[in-house]
């Protein structure tokens, strides 16, 4: 009868044991190496729509090799409970135009801006935003499958240094 | 073996990522809190990344944050003021400041020494990671951490009235005074 309980416990700490491992294998990859994000709200039209889903990888923005013209996931600096998604039109020590002004984006940080410019709070009303709260760059669109693919790329996004 | 360490990383990264790690705490700017002797000898702090999760924070508090100057750097400073506070700045480009939406304000406890809020302005409270809650190494210097403020930093909206300590020629505008 002992045994038999004992058999049973060893049996579901085993379970449990394959949780714990799967369970921080998980987090692990979904925290450092990509996971996929549901995007809301019309500032990255015509690139991305109000509830696509995409593909994004956080190693770049772990090793800090984001380049001008890519798509990236940032803790909003407003609310650091939200996520953004932008694309960065300069980086460190680039010149950006802001209405009528110019401005140098700092060191450490980029300048954001929605393609929806029209219809986008980004860093023309937040100013340049630091690198890290960069978490990932978007790598593909995943949902809706008649849309998958890559993002429309960084031609028309050649900036002025 | 090589399973063990298969199944160990995941299992320790997770476990650091989410409770917390032992860091080498560099440099003289939070003095006297932090490596009070000039002696080579660094204090290591334990970083609790369980506390800062939910980004509730409380002035006073000890944290490590994201350099904003260089993304690849931590550095370790206190919260002087959460948003909407206004405070008096030592060096900035404004004599006052009122902190804006999602941001707060970070100081060296080591005054003059320190690159901290009053060079590089307000930072986004998404890039601090973690609490600094005790000083683990060396044993002789184990001890909690406290949450508290220095009298001369405090907010002016959390000041008492009767007891206002800054100069009243100085031209400000009125604020509410919190209970």
């Amino acid at each position: 009868m002992r045994s038999g309980v004992y058999r049973l416990l060893g049996k579901w700490l085993g379970v449990a044991g394959y949780m714990v491992q799967y369970g921080c294998i998980a987090h692990c990859t979904l925290e450092f190496v990509g996971d996929f994000v549901v995007c809301k709200g019309p500032s990255m039209e015509p690139t991305i729509f109000s509830e696509d889903v995409i593909l994004t990888e956080h190693l770049s923005a772990r090793l800090n090799r984001i380049s001008r013209g890519d798509v990236i996931i940032a803790r909003s600096p407003t609310n650091p409970h939200h996520h953004i998604c932008k694309r960065v039109t300069g980086l460190g020590g680039d010149k950006v135009k802001n209405g009528f002004r110019t401005q140098i984006v700092p060191k450490g940080h980029v300048w954001l801006e929605g393609d929806n410019s029209m219809n986008s709070t980004d860093s023309r009303n937040f100013g340049s935003v630091p690198s890290g709260l960069i978490r990932g760059r978007a790598v593909c669109r995943v949902w809706p499958l008649s849309e998958l693919g890559k993002l429309s790329s960084v031609q028309k996004w050649q900036v002025e240094r | 073996m090589l399973r063990a360490i298969a199944v160990g990383i995941p299992i320790g990264l997770t476990f650091v990522d989410c409770f917390g790690y032992v860091a080498k705490v560099e440099g003289i700017s939070m003095q006297p809190a932090l490596n009070p002797e000039n002696n080579g000898k660094s204090d290591f702090v334990f970083l609790n990344r369980w506390s800062s999760r939910s980004f509730h924070y409380s002035r006073g508090d000890m944290v490590s944050l994201i350099s904003p100057k260089d993304p690849s750097q931590k550095i370790i400073k206190r919260i002087i003021a959460l948003e909407g506070d206004l405070i008096r700045t030592i060096g900035y480009k404004t004599r006052y400041i009122r902190i804006p939406e999602g941001h707060c304000w970070v100081e060296g406890d080591h005054t003059g020494h320190s690159l901290d809020s009053n060079f590089f302005g307000p930072v986004a409270i998404g890039l601090i990671t973690a609490k600094a809650s005790q000083i683990v190494w060396p044993p002789r210097r184990w001890q909690w951490l406290e949450s508290e403020l220095p009298d001369e930093r405090i907010p002016l909206n959390l000041r008492d009235v009767s007891g206002r300590s800054f100069d009243s020629s100085e031209v400000i505008d009125l604020v509410d005074i919190e209970d």
